[in-house]
């Protein structure tokens, strides 16, 4: 039995958005529930990325949406966290491609790169023609990016790359990567390259038995002596601050991301408590334990959509903080992972079958916990907000 | 080929509907979507002109938020759009909506005009048929295929059990779309900011005013049917449940 999406509005939110809001709003609904609500369970069991959706989605304008030019559409941040939260409706693995492809490649090519880079990616990235991956975190270097081990050497008129790169969404797919690497010549200064990834010296290989975002593809990278023109490094990258610039519009989209996969758990618990019937002939929607695990699902997805709507306005305006993506990113995650426990609860037996959506938003939103920053660090980054005082 | 597009804004097909207090319409405290063959006649306006070239100019009547509808199908490829907005537009029957709408478009020249085949609200399937009396013009309803020829257009309707009819039609001419026809596309991110740019004439209640009369048909009474299935269990020896059974059905359900 497949419950219907129907939409989670508590408050009258909706009232809080714009009508061009609101269409993109349910453009992408529809799309996601024709396109990706129908094969994502197969997609889930074999560990498989629906790259059939690639330049469907790519047409609707899903890539670089929040970008200027280049054949972009130029959406709002609310507009595009809109778009971000019915993807992960339908997936997080399917919204991490298009966090990873818009928010960690385009975006990093239009903030720091060269006219030419712009004109060469941009529109095949947008088109879907051509796909990317977001090379910062390696095998020993997760929370603390600084330390990474990745080198460039200019030699000439080349950089040569040597280093390991771990845990990187569209690694094995990607056509270009954006790969962070310390300079050597210049006092290991953490700057951005384009890598081709047909270059000679760069391999990626995909990791396996992964329990979560089974429709994303995730890969380690590892580069020797990987030769590349120095027109390859985005001129205007420079220090850590690069990439986590391209982290905050990421982890800004998985704020809305996450409220989307808790408004598909509650949803789907909500429809389910009324139609399944246990003690006394009664639907166990009328069981007081019942009732809280909705009455606290309902309580957090509103309080995470009113969050979130304002660091998106914030952002729009161009006053959003670091701290005030962190804390949306880690409340709404936080809050999303609950939603998938308890909505999985009230499903009883059936709550662990791929028939329901509920275990996959589950075993997904531990990795969307852990990446862009884990849940801790964001702590840590609000604390350093409100105290002044660096307890990394 | 310059088309005109009905579209009308609906409650959304699967959202819960609660009765107003008077019982003679819903409350209007729901969802609300395109109505479903108007959005195929969009769909379907907009193919013709990617063939023929010419104009997609879409229609409407209904509140403010009735502009949804219009702004949906700019975002698709409407070149521009019409509201009659007031909320007297809401409670018009076919034949004074058809006379709006034709007082609304007199100064235009088009060569076709769509209407979905009816509306999943009311469900008269009349305005577009009275639209083309009023306007002196030829129809054809349940339209499942289009085709442009030298002398005007040839149409496929869908008639019952399976039978269709083929109709050559001079232009211009009003056609009542069937859904499912072709396949919808969907807006485009891009295409929903250019919509913004596209034209939209709004007009008054006051300006059709004189061209409407009373309506001739009126809901009178909207209710909830009661239920009345009961479940009776028959008890006793296998033969008197056999008796009763008989009984029953011969005089209570009459059908033996
Ligand atoms: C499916 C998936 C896809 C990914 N995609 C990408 C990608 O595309 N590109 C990319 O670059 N990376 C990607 N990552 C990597 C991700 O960003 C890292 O996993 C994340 O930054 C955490 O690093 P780590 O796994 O090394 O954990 P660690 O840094 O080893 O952290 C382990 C634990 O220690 C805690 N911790 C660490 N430091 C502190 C501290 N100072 N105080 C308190 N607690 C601390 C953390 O909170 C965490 O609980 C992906 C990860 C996953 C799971
Ligand atoms: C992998 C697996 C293996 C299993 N193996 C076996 C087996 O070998 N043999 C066997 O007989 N069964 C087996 N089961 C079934 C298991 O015992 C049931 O799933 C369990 O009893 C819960 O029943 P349910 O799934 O029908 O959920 P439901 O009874 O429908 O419960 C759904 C939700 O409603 C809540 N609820 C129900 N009634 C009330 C109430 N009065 N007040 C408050 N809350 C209420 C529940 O706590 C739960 O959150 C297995 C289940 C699984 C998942």
């Amino acid at each position: 039995m497949s419950l219907k999406f129907r939409g989670v509005d508590f408050i009258g939110f909706d009232a809080l958005l714009t009508d061009d809001e609101l269409l993109v709003r349910d453009t992408s609904r529809k799309f996601i529930e024709d396109n990706l609500i129908p094969i994502i369970e197969e997609c889930n069991r074999a560990g498989r990325f629906p790259r059939e959706l690639v330049k469907p989605m790519a047409d609707l304008g899903f890539f670089g949406a929040s970008l200027k030019g280049y054949g972009c559409a130029g959406m709002s941040n609310v507009e595009y966290g809109l778009v971000m939260q019915e993807m992960e409706r339908g997936d997080s693995g399917v919204r991490s491609f298009v966090s990873v492809q818009s928010a960690l490649v385009m975006y990093p090519i239009y903030a720091f790169g060269s006219d030419e880079q712009k004109q060469t990616w941009l529109p095949a990235l947008q088109s879907g023609e051509k796909l990317g991956c977001f090379g910062l975190t390696e095998p020993d270097f997760g929370s603390n990016p600084g330390g990474m081990r990745t080198r460039a050497r200019k030699v000439g008129k080349e950089y040569v790359l040597n280093g390991e790169k771990m845990w990187i969404t569209s690694g094995s797919i990607a056509n270009v990567a954006v790969i962070w690497a310390k300079v050597e010549d210049e006092d290991n200064k953490i700057r951005g390259f384009l890598v081709e990834t047909d270059r000679p010296g760069f391999k990626a290989e995909d990791i396996h038995g992964k329990w979560s975002l089974r429709a994303s593809v995730t890969s380690g990278l590892s580069m020797q002596d990987v030769h590349i023109p120095e027109s390859n490094l985005l001129p205007k990258s420079g220090g850590l601050k690069s990439p986590l610039m391209c982290l905050n519009q990421a982890r800004y989209g998985i704020a809305w991301g996450a409220l989307g996969a808790a408004m598909s758990c509650y949803d789907c618990a909500l429809q389910y408590s009324i139609l399944r019937k246990q003690f006394h002939d009664k639907p166990i929607a009328s069981h007081q334990l019942v009732q809280e695990k909705l009455t606290w699902m309902i309580n957090e997805i509103t309080k995470a959509q009113l969050l979130v709507l304002q660091v998106g306005r914030l952002k729009d305006k161009d006053k959003a903080g670091a701290q005030h993506i962190s804390m949306a990113k880690r409340n709404n995650v936080w809050m999303a992972l609950e939603c998938a426990r308890k909505s999985r609860d009230i499903l009883g037996a059936n709550g662990v079958a791929d028939e329901y959506p509920l275990m996959r938003h589950m075993m997904n939103l531990e990795s969307v916990k852990t990446y862009e920053g884990t849940h801790d660090i964001h702590t840590l980054i609000i604390g350093q907000s409100v105290t002044g005082i660096d307890a990394f | 080929m310059k088309i005109l597009v009905c579209m009308k804004q609906v409650p959304q097909k699967d959202a819960p509907l609660k009765l107003n207090e008077s019982g003679t319409w819903i409350r209007e405290d729901v969802s609300y979507e395109v109505n479903e063959p108007d959005a195929y006649a969009l769909e379907e306006a907009l193919r013709q002109k990617e063939k023929h070239g010419g104009e997609v100019v879409v229609i409407t009547s209904g509140p403010a938020r009735s502009q949804q509808v219009l702004r949906e199908a700019l975002a698709k490829g409407a070149d521009r759009a019409i509201h009659l907005e007031d909320n007297a537009f809401v409670g018009l029957d076919a034949l004074n909506t058809a006379r709006a709408f034709a007082a609304a478009v007199k100064e235009e020249q088009f060569d076709l005009i769509f209407t979905g085949l009816q509306s999943d609200d009311y469900g008269y399937a009349q305005t577009g048929v009275v639209l083309a009396e009023l306007l002196g013009w030829p129809h054809a309803t349940i339209i499942m295929h289009i085709e442009k020829n030298d002398a005007g257009i040839r149409v496929k309707r869908e008639l019952e059990a399976g039978f269709f009819q083929f109709v050559d039609m001079p232009l211009p001419a009003v056609l009542t779309i069937q859904s499912g026809i072709n396949k919808l596309r969907y807006a485009t991110l891009i295409g929903i900011k250019q919509a913004k740019n596209k034209p939209l004439r709004k007009v008054a209640m006051a300006d059709v005013q004189s061209a409407l009369s009373t309506n001739l048909q009126k809901i009178e009474r909207l209710y909830v049917p009661q239920k009345t299935k009961q479940t009776q269990f028959l008890e006793g020896p296998a033969a008197e449940i056999a008796k009763k059974l008989v009984d029953k059905l011969r005089n209570e359900v009459r059908v033996l």
